[in-house]
């Protein structure tokens, strides 16, 4: 035998893995790895070897400097931070929306898959057009919202320029396309629902809220759960709507992190400074995706 | 994306990429026109034009100029092309300008496209910025055109008296902003001291800018601008004054178009900022747009003709009327369009000219500031503290004075 036919079996995943590994290594991991290397750097993104105008080489090793800037030297910072966690708090709305929704649509009525995918054409529609639409939505001198409070004889209410509201306001935009997002996923868990436990519930007489707390949503735990990850990844990567709707404004007060490390890496050409934000950002999703992936683990072994 | 790949596969010996932020309406059309009759006059030469949206384009302008450099680009004169200058990015075109004539044609904004002696690019475009009025409101009230801050001031109480927001800004992108820091500047502490500012040159808490935030004061604390202007981006706060709501507006002359195409063009007029302090050289904001050819090009030698074609004056002349700004070429004929005479006319006098705050700064410096002023203009209170923050910024960006 060949060392092929020998080992065939067990190097057939490998080699059928191979590709997708080599891509993500090089289009996953490298950025990542490289990225922080760049955030112990002071760099402007220009050629390494080169000279700025005032007598500084382009690229310069800083170590943990960019890091020190950021936690002790930058109140931006704390305003994008904790507009992030504003943006994960508050997105967690869209999940109780979206399975009232779902079984809302979950009905057997002549129509009703229509009315499934007028329900989901927010997901489907580009974010820059939601931004779009709400920006309109929010306009004080002209838009629907100004109309509807001066119909009921109060002054418009500036939601984007007022620093308070404006994050608030995006990230009601946002839950726009969240809500139909979770809502398919809870109408796809709907129909795996065991038809025989709700019978058995039925003839031991759980009705309405009983009925939902106890039958329906133990069985849609793994939904949930899903549910809860997309919802947080996307509020912690919010950033086209902020992009659309305010660019940051009024004067920095809806920056989330993602949003600030474009800015200081892209327009204000601090990529050392850009990449340390950026790290920070990543070592807070990795909380996340670790609890994601226990979840995960756990779940498959009892399954078993 | 797909351009920029689309353009690397094809390019071969007598193709020409132009890199654009020309997008849009009349910008496109203009730059278009100047595209079509360089290549009539050159049939040798393919050009292919990647255009890019306006604001996308400043951030990107970095990428492609170190990865995949087209053989021209547009740009900005004053710092934003210093700083590609100072990193070897763009070329020095100086030869482009003695072959071309272009020291005669374009003699009068030389000095913008040069740093140390050397040219680096070829300016095609400028434009004044002033305040555009209501003539009609101003007429309906009895106002003149204020000559200097006192009536400014008034004429701003007597429009508020009567119901009309005195002026219009929309500050959603907050560069609008600027155009009131660089007025006031320019007006009380003069031309020199306004350019040191922006080179990083004077403290954010230097005593000479308390005068610039008093003035500027003077007409928010009393609700003279539009009311929740960071909801708005410049485009909409033009709807106020084209509805009739809001009387003034200190902009750049491309606003033109936009009223003209609205219907309200015979009621519109113009003005030049007030004086504030007597005696003070009038210097005016008349931002550059210009082209360059980038270190990495690489077809050079058609890149400089497109760039001497700039000497041909119907070319110039076209470009800078559809797209509704002045030539730089004196050649060029004269301007017809009322606005464009009045911007004209006003920087041919003026002792010197500025280019905007945002072409004269650092843009790390610039993006910070203007976030500053969007917030004095929205919350004056906090004016020492915006000034503390900006001075921090400058001296991490410029070093300690």
């Amino acid at each position: 035998m060949t060392f092929w036919e020998r080992n065939q079996l067990k190097l057939a995943p490998f080699l059928f893995l191979a590709p997708a590994i080599l891509i993500f290594l090089i289009y996953v991991i490298y950025p990542i790895i490289d990225s922080i290397w760049v955030s112990f750097h002071e760099w402007n993104g220009f050629d390494k070897n080169g000279i700025r105008s005032n007598g500084n080489p382009n690229w310069r090793w800083v170590g943990l400097q960019n890091y020190i800037t950021v936690f002790f030297d930058d109140e931006e910072f704390y305003t994008s931070f904790f507009n992030n966690i504003r943006w994960l708090i508050f997105s967690f709305i869209a999940i109780p929306i979206g399975l009232l929704l779902a079984l809302f649509v979950n009905q057997q009525i002549a129509g009703m898959r229509y009315i499934k995918s007028l329900f989901y054409f927010p997901f489907v529609i580009s974010s820059v057009v939601i931004g779009m639409i709400f920006t309109w939505f929010y306009n004080p001198r002209y838009g629907a919202l100004a109309f509807v409070l001066n119909f009921f004889g109060l002054d418009p209410i500036p939601v984007l320029a007022d620093e308070s509201l404006a994050t608030y306001g995006i990230i009601i935009a946002s839950l726009f396309p969240g809500i139909a997002y979770t809502m398919i996923l809870y109408i796809t868990g709907l129909t795996g629902v065991n038809r025989e436990i709700i019978e058995a519930g039925r003839i031991d007489g759980a009705t309405g809220f009983t009925m939902l707390w106890h039958i329906i949503l133990p069985q849609l735990k793994a939904v949930t759960l899903i549910c809860i990850v997309v919802t947080i990844v996307g509020s912690l990567r919010s950033f086209d709507l902020i992009a659309v709707m305010t660019a940051g404004g009024p004067w920095g007060s809806t920056e989330v992190l993602a949003y600030k490390v474009f800015r200081e890496s892209l327009f204000n050409y601090r990529m050392g400074y850009g990449a340390a934000i950026a790290t920070i950002l990543f070592l807070i999703m990795d909380i996340y995706i670790i609890w994601f992936l226990i979840r995960l683990y756990k779940n498959e072994r009892s399954e078993k | 994306m797909f351009s920029t790949l689309f353009a690397t596969t094809i390019t071969s010996a007598g193709t020409l990429v132009v890199n654009s932020d020309q997008s849009g309406g009349a910008a496109k059309e203009g730059f278009n026109s100047y595209v079509d009759a360089f290549r009539v006059a050159h049939p040798e030469v393919t050009v292919v034009v990647q255009e890019f949206e306006k604001e996308a384009y400043k951030t990107q302008a970095r990428n492609f100029l170190t990865a995949e450099a087209p053989d021209v680009m547009t740009w900005y004169a004053g710092a934003r092309m210093k700083f590609f200058v100072d990193q070897g990015l763009f070329l020095d075109v100086s030869d482009v300008w003695a072959d071309a004539g272009l020291n005669d044609s374009l003699g009068s904004s030389k000095s913008s496209s040069t740093v140390d002696g050397k040219q680096y690019g070829v300016p095609w475009s400028y434009y004044q910025i002033g305040v555009y009025y209501r003539k009609d409101i101003f007429d309906n009230l009895g106002l003149n055109v204020p000559k200097n801050w006192e009536e400014f001031k008034t004429v701003c109480a007597m429009l508020k008296k009567n119901d009309i927001i005195p002026i219009t800004i929309g500050t959603k992108a907050p560069w609008p902003t600027a155009a009131w820091f660089d007025y006031i500047n320019l007006r009380t502490n003069g031309y020199e001291f306004h350019m040191d500012v922006t080179a990083g040159k004077v403290s954010w808490e230097d005593p000479r800018l308390d005068a610039v935030f008093a003035a500027w004061r003077e007409l928010i604390e009393p609700g003279y601008f539009l009311e929740n202007h960071p909801s708005f981006s410049w485009q909409e706060g033009q709807a106020p004054q084209i509805n009739g709501e809001a009387a003034m507006y200190l902009i750049g002359n491309f606003y033109v178009k936009a009223f003209e195409k609205a219907g309200v063009g015979d009621k519109m007029d113009f003005f030049q900022f007030p004086t504030i302090v007597e005696g003070v050289a009038n210097a005016e904001d008349a931002p550059t747009n210009t082209m360059h050819i980038p270190s990495g090009a690489k077809n050079v030698e058609d890149a400089k003709k497109f760039l001497a074609f700039m000497s041909n004056k119907e070319a110039a002349t076209n470009w800078a009327k559809l797209r509704g700004v002045l030539s730089t070429n004196k050649y060029a004929d004269k301007p017809t369009n009322r606005f464009s005479v009045m911007g004209f006319e006003m920087l041919s006098a003026a002792d010197n000219i500025a280019q905007f705050f945002d072409r004269d700064s650092n843009p790390d410096m610039a993006s910070a500031a203007m976030m500053g002023f969007q917030e004095f203009m929205v919350k004056p209170d906090r004016e020492v503290k915006i000034r503390a923050r900006l001075e921090k910024e400058r001296e991490r960006i410029h070093g300690s004075l």
